[in-house]
């Protein structure tokens, strides 16, 4: 049924998303790209791609934050023009979209006043899909009071924050519990959202949501071992939508060492395989995130290039992404709804990782560990 | 609201037409259907028709061609092989069309007091049955080539291959159009157009 009306509105970017995707970087091309010899090889390589001619006015030589920053550039305009292109109810579905990245954005700038640092320093760190009018206003406020008041008010987090966060937590420095909180409101409110627009959006949604929301509890379990969190406290960031809750969410708070994350894995099978064969890895994933941090600063660390040297914990990193990259494919298969374009961003965001990563690889003259990463097609 | 007011209204307003035309209370179906003018029939039946074939076409064409525009802009080339697509919704209204002109043929001039004929009865009902027939039959072909068209069309944009293929599921989709066509001419074949009522015969005054 939503096949009759839905070209009425998201018919045309229905088609431009469709062709973005047809732009992403084959296996093909990610071998030429492997085979450059230097960053200026990368760069010609590139422009023969609908990266076009993006590092054309760069000065050599050119560093891998560079190509990051304007990989990601081209994207945010790709994103910019879909929404503003977008009505209702496609334009909501992609605010939320930008919901997640507002609240690193945010976390970043409260971390950042609170610490007393340089307003547009900080601004300039923000990621660019989460960045909304009222931002800078959160960097005038001098104490946490008034911070939590500001954020309240101006932010469209204010539900999240209403909901779960008090302006005694934001004092306390877990601002790494904060994000998790945060970021549990906000998973359970999308999943909700793509509820009420039914359909094979809410279908499609439902299981690439519940996925990230085990995803994360998962990462919350394992980088918590050996840190001060308690049970309780973690327990309460475990978002509700995953296909773990609630028995295996239940297992996860009680869980000591992997092979109890393992056994609270069990029942879904897709998970279960994650943990196959990652034994030699399990070992160091516990003394990577509990040796030496105090804090639960480290409770997610960065999801992104930080992690290739990790190690173990890396390894089952790769098999969280090689499993979302594939969800995020699957959108791909129905037409008419709403998914394809959060799993473009998605496998786009993807592809500058890689992309970063073998730059990285080329630039510190790390061959052999050049094909350490996913691919999307 | 949105399925249970428009059947509300909808038989209130067929409760009150049936009940109009008789005096009072009665609620009386054979007088209504032996009161209502074969024109209203008639002239119904062909309004049905080519209003629900276009709407068919046009619902099929808006389908097809926002897809075409968002899958062009990435893959120019798909623009002109796609009309294809835009020309099966098309020829959907064409039906209609031909139907509407063959039926109004059929609807001849006849002075009321003489138009209430068993024939002209027959003729008003299968020109009211043969147009919603085929009306609604454009109108469900019309909206499967539109989403059928819409499909091609972006898959025509991601691999060049596959649009002869998917042009296969819209051609069989047509189909109903010229089914719903194919029956709606049998459906009147054997209605004659309006003729007035023979006056019943005299017997001549020098026959005795």
């Amino acid at each position: 049924m939503e096949a009759l009306l839905f070209n009425v509105s998201g018919g045309f970017l229905e088609g431009i998303v469709r062709g973005y995707k047809a732009g992403l970087l084959t296996q093909n091309q990610y071998n030429n790209l492997t085979q450059c010899e230097t960053i200026e090889d990368f760069r010609t390589q590139l422009s023969a791609t609908d990266y076009g001619n993006f590092l054309a006015n760069e000065p050599l030589p050119i560093s891998t934050s560079t190509i990051s920053d304007k990989a990601t550039q081209l994207l945010v305009d790709q994103f910019n023009y879909l929404r503003s292109n977008a009505v209702e109810p496609l334009s909501k579905f992609l605010e939320y979209m930008t919901y997640a990245y507002m609240i690193d954005n945010v976390i970043l700038i409260i971390t950042g006043t609170l610490h007393g640092r340089n307003t547009n320093e900080l601004l300039q760190r923000c990621h660019p899909l989460g960045i909304f009018d009222t931002m800078p206003a959160l960097c005038v406020a001098t104490n946490v009071e008034e911070l939590y008041h500001t954020v309240l008010v101006e932010t469209p987090l204010a539900p999240y924050f209403r909901d779960s966060v008090t302006a005694a937590d934001l004092d306390d420095l877990n601002i790494e519990i904060i994000r998790n909180t945060l970021y549990k409101a906000y998973l359970e409110d999308f999943d909700a959202f793509c509820q009420s627009l039914g359909g094979p959006t809410a279908e499609i949604m439902h299981r690439i949501l519940a996925f990230e929301a085990d995803r994360r509890a998962i990462n919350i379990t394992i980088n918590s071992f050996g840190t001060q969190l308690s049970k309780e406290q973690r327990a309460k960031l475990f978002p509700t939508i995953g296909r773990l809750f609630p028995e295996g969410n239940n297992a996860l708070a009680r869980a000591d060492d992997i092979e109890q994350v393992r056994q609270a894995c069990e029942p879904v099978a897709e998970y279960r395989a994650f943990f196959d064969s990652s034994g030699p890895g399990a070992g160091r994933v516990n003394g990577g995130a509990g040796g030496g941090s105090e804090s639960t600063a480290n409770l997610l660390g960065d999801l992104g290039v930080s992690d290739e040297f990790g190690g173990g914990a890396a390894d089952l990193e790769d098999r969280f992404f090689v499993h979302e990259v594939h969800l995020n494919k699957l959108a791909f298969l129905q037409q008419f709804q709403y998914a394809v374009f959060y799993s473009y961003i998605k496998l786009k965001e993807q592809e500058i990782r890689s992309l970063t990563w073998i730059a990285e690889c080329i630039a510190q003259n790390a061959r052999d560990r050049i094909h350490d990463f996913i691919p999307t097609f | 609201y949105t399925y249970g007011l428009p059947t509300f209204v909808t038989v209130v307003i067929a409760l009150y037409l049936a009940q109009l035309t008789c005096s009072g209370e009665a609620f009386n179906v054979g007088q209504f259907l032996e009161e209502t003018s074969p024109y209203a029939w008639a002239a119904t039946g062909i309004g049905l028709c080519i209003g629900l074939s276009v709407l068919g076409a046009g619902w099929g064409i808006f389908m097809t061609g926002a897809s075409i525009l968002g899958g062009g802009v990435r893959a120019p080339r798909i623009r002109t092989k796609n009309l294809i697509s835009i020309i099966f919704c098309e020829v959907v209204a064409i039906y209609g069309l031909i139907i509407g002109i063959v039926y109004s043929a059929r609807m001849s001039f006849v002075s009321p007091n003489l138009i209430y004929t068993r024939e002209n009865y027959f003729t008003g009902y299968a020109l009211f049955w043969g147009g919603l027939t085929m009306g609604v039959c454009n109108l469900l072909c019309g909206v499967s080539v539109g989403i059928a068209g819409s499909t091609a069309a972006l898959a025509d944009a991601a691999d060049p291959n596959l649009f002869v293929k998917i042009l296969i599921v819209e051609v069989f989709g047509s189909i109903m159009g010229l089914f719903g066509l194919i029956v709606g001419l049998l459906m009147i074949s054997q209605a004659s157009e309006f003729t007035a009522a023979v006056a019943p015969a005299v017997v001549s005054p020098f026959v005795r």
